[in-house]
């Protein structure tokens, strides 16, 4: 049992290695823009967090700040899936016009959160 | 107590068909000098303010100025004055004696003379003889005498109709009671003028007839006031029963005065014409004043018969005061009467009419009072309501010729007393044994307050006893009983008594539903009270704490209290304006906590970047990208800045102004750069 115990988290260790190696290979760009989902995955969290301990009053407030966290890592992620050279699907699309989307969408997007923001 | 005697007094007097008059008094002085104080131009009030003062003998003198001596020479020296303003300028002048020219009065005496033989009408006749009478009074020099006194008398009489009325002229066939009055009056005038004797066996005789059948017509009150009342309505002036009672006493009066023989009208009439004036109380009318004085004087010193008015200080006898009963008898104007004697013939309780408490009794004679008194009540008189029946005997038999003092004359009087109050005691008992749990004896004329507690299951006893001065059983008009919660609800119960014994028994089980189950203090207030009662009390006996069970659902709510009537002109209610209420905000601290804690994930976000070894080295070198890489980043930052302006102070429409230029640049420089890189990175590519 203890054996198993520790060649099993000697497997987890091993996978991790590995994935970690693999996703070193990725492109500092990509690199960029997973760090960027993650900040804005842990902000939101915070306010979910922030939320629990002091209730919902401005329930607008908070909706429009996570929702603005939730919106920005799902445009992050949507620009990553466009930059990403292995997807052949987007291979036609320049880097630049799918950051330019990013951008306006962002704008449109935290246009829509202040004005629900209240 | 005081107004309870006096309205429950007032009550029986409404109630009983008798009544006690009081002769005048000086409440009327006083009241005729409040009345009569406004000077008025004309002669007519003039002449009754002053007759007024005259008749009441009050000092002072009415508000009449030398200008009216002034206005009655002015209106007799004048020859085409009206008869009616020579008739009251005269009558003024004989009060204020008014320094008359005797030239003058001969002048008017020989215009009324021509007067009196054309005139056709009452109203010219009755001034004209009047002022003749008038003139004859004030100067004995001039000639007034009628020659054809006869002649006049027939032309009066020949107005006078067969009821015994008068018309006012030949051709109105309205007839007047109050003209009869007039009537009367000048023909007494004419007697009194005639120069010659009439032929009076038969044409006064006829008068006699005729005032007979006029008596006829007379009206009765229930309480035996006689009156006239004029039925004619459609003439030119209408006359009240008062101006009309007044014309008739006054002409029937004159003309007995200047008649020999009697003129037979019965003593009951006279005296109920006397009740009837006295009755009125104190006009409030200068005129209804006058009327009622004059004809009080005429009927004070009248030849048919005077009446006597036999009053009472005071209906009320104390037996703990043991005072006397007084009575007095007076003429109309309060005058003193001849030699009498005053009898209780009768005192029997309003209750028991049959049986009497006093029989025949003498009143004694207080020579210095000037009043009769019944010094002692027999011991058998207890408090209650009575009535006395007493009668006047005159001691002269001439006297009784002279004077009406009416049959029997029945007076109510209340006895009062202090009623024994005894025996008092409140308990609390169990319902169903009887078994005395709390007892408490009570002081009732005392102050002090007893302190219960009770509930549902439980009765409460109240008992006292009442007992007149005479030891018999005493019904007081009022016993009640009151319960009042602290909510001021209100619960009266009336006190029943088995014989002398008032007991009230509270079974609470059965009172629930009318105290509406509220349970709590109630304060017990016992209020005792009765007209003859002198210490008739309302006083609070203390309070009990009741426990009663909840109230069902279906039962009556409580009346709201009742409302302050004086609350509606008071301030209203502060209206307090409900906003919503502010939602429960955390703390502070713990915000700013939180606004650090978001800060880490963006320092995480930053110390990732420079892990990653981020540079900027893509940037553009040369000028012209660069410039416009710079501009789209401040593009860019100008949006943001601009969203957050538009979250602290500005509006939509605003906003999305700005928004549209700062996009519309930002889109351009954007396109420039991001081209740029495009096309640089294109080149590498195919580099």
């Amino acid at each position: 049992m203890a054996r198993s115990s520790t060649s099993t988290s000697k497997d987890a260790q091993d996978l991790f290695r590995a994935l970690w190696s693999a996703y070193s290979a990725t492109p500092t760009n990509l690199k960029i823009i997973d760090l960027y989902v993650l900040f804005a995955i842990f902000t939101a969290l915070l306010q979910v967090v922030y939320m629990a301990l002091v209730g919902t009053f401005p329930f607008n407030s908070f909706l429009s700040g996570v929702l603005s966290c939730v919106g920005t890592a799902v445009l992050a992620v949507c620009l990553r899936i466009q930059v990403n050279k292995e997807n052949k699907e987007f291979k036609d699309l320049a880097p630049e016009r799918a950051f330019a989307d990013f951008v306006l969408c962002n704008l449109v997007l935290h246009l829509v959160i202040m004005n629900f923001l209240g | 107590m005081a107004t309870t005697v006096v309205g429950a007094a007032f009550l029986l007097l409404l109630l009983l068909p008798f009544s006690i008059s009081q002769p005048i008094s000086d409440s009327h002085r006083s009241a005729a000098s409040d009345l009569f104080n406004k000077i008025s131009p004309s002669l007519e009030d003039a002449y009754e303010a002053l007759r007024v003062f005259e008749i009441l003998a009050i000092e002072k003198k009415p508000p009449v100025t030398t200008d009216t001596c002034h206005t009655v020479l002015e209106n007799l020296g004048s020859s085409s004055s009206p008869l009616k303003d020579l008739f009251y300028a005269l009558k003024v002048s004989g009060i204020l004696k008014c320094d008359v020219d005797g030239a003058v009065l001969k002048k008017i005496a020989s215009r009324l003379k021509a007067t009196v033989h054309d005139a056709s009408t009452l109203l010219d006749i009755y001034y004209s003889v009047g002022s003749l009478v008038l003139i004859k009074d004030q100067d004995s020099n001039v000639d007034v005498l009628l020659t054809d006194a006869d002649e006049i008398f027939r032309s009066i009489k020949a107005l006078s109709q067969s009821d015994g009325r008068w018309r006012y002229s030949s051709n109105n066939p309205e007839s007047s009671t109050y003209a009869a009055g007039l009537a009367l009056e000048a023909l007494a005038g004419v007697i009194s003028l005639a120069s010659s004797e009439i032929d009076q066996s038969k044409q006064v005789s006829i008068v006699k007839n005729d005032i007979a059948k006029l008596f006829d017509r007379i009206e009765k009150y229930d309480d035996g006031a006689y009156y006239f009342d004029e039925k004619f309505v459609s003439g030119s002036e209408h006359q009240d029963s008062l101006s009309t009672t007044s014309s008739v006493v006054r002409g029937v009066t004159s003309f007995a005065a200047v008649t020999s023989g009697r003129i037979n009208l019965p003593g009951d009439t006279i005296l109920g014409l006397a009740k009837f004036f006295l009755g009125i109380g104190i006009p409030g009318d200068t005129k209804d004043f006058f009327n009622q004085v004059e004809s009080l004087s005429f009927l004070e010193s009248n030849r048919i018969s005077i009446p006597l008015i036999l009053s009472l200080p005071e209906t009320v006898y104390s037996l703990t005061k043991k005072g006397q009963l007084k009575v007095k008898v007076n003429t109309v104007l309060g005058s003193a009467a001849p030699p009498l004697t005053v009898k209780l013939i009768r005192a029997f309780s309003t209750g028991a009419k049959d049986s009497a408490i006093i029989d025949s009794k003498e009143l004694q004679y207080n020579q210095n009072g000037g009043f009769h008194f019944l010094d002692a009540f027999p011991k058998n008189v207890d408090v209650g309501t009575y009535v006395f029946v007493f009668e006047i005997v005159l001691h002269d038999s001439d006297s009784e010729k002279i004077y009406v003092a009416g049959g029997q004359i029945h007076v109510p009087i209340y006895v009062t007393g202090i009623i024994k109050v005894g025996s008092a005691e409140i308990a609390v008992l169990d319902s169903d044994l009887g078994n005395v749990e709390t007892h408490k004896t009570l002081d009732l004329a005392g102050n002090d307050v007893v302190s219960l507690s009770a509930n549902h299951l439980q009765k409460l006893r109240l008992s006292f006893e009442l007992e007149s001065p005479r030891g018999r059983l005493f019904k007081p008009h009022q016993a009640f009983l009151k319960l009042t919660h602290e909510t001021k609800i209100e619960h009266i119960f009336l006190v029943g008594n088995t014989g002398k014994k008032f007991e009230n028994v509270f079974d609470f089980l059965g009172l629930v539903e009318k105290l509406f189950y509220l349970s709590g203090r109630y304060e017990i207030e016992l209020t005792v009270g009765d007209a003859v009662m002198e210490n008739s009390f309302s006083r609070l006996l203390g309070h009990v704490e009741l426990d009663l069970p909840e109230a069902p659902e279906k039962a009556a709510r409580p009346p709201s209290p009742p409302v302050d009537p004086y609350s509606r002109y008071g301030p209203k209610a502060e209206i307090n304006h409900i906003f919503r209420v502010p939602e429960k905000r955390p703390h502070q601290k713990l915000s700013l906590v939180f606004l650090g804690l978001i800060l880490l994930p963006f320092i995480g976000f930053l110390v990732g970047l420079l892990r990653l070894g981020v540079n900027l080295k893509n940037f553009p070198g040369s000028t012209v990208p660069a410039t416009f890489g710079f501009l789209f980043h401040l593009g860019l930052a100008a949006v943001l800045l601009l969203y957050v302006l538009f979250w602290l102070k500005l509006d939509l429409f605003t906003t999305l102004k700005t928004l549209g230029l700062l996009g519309a640049f930002t889109m351009f420089v954007g396109h420039r750069i991001l081209s740029h890189l495009a096309l640089t990175s294109s080149k590498l590519k195919s580099a």
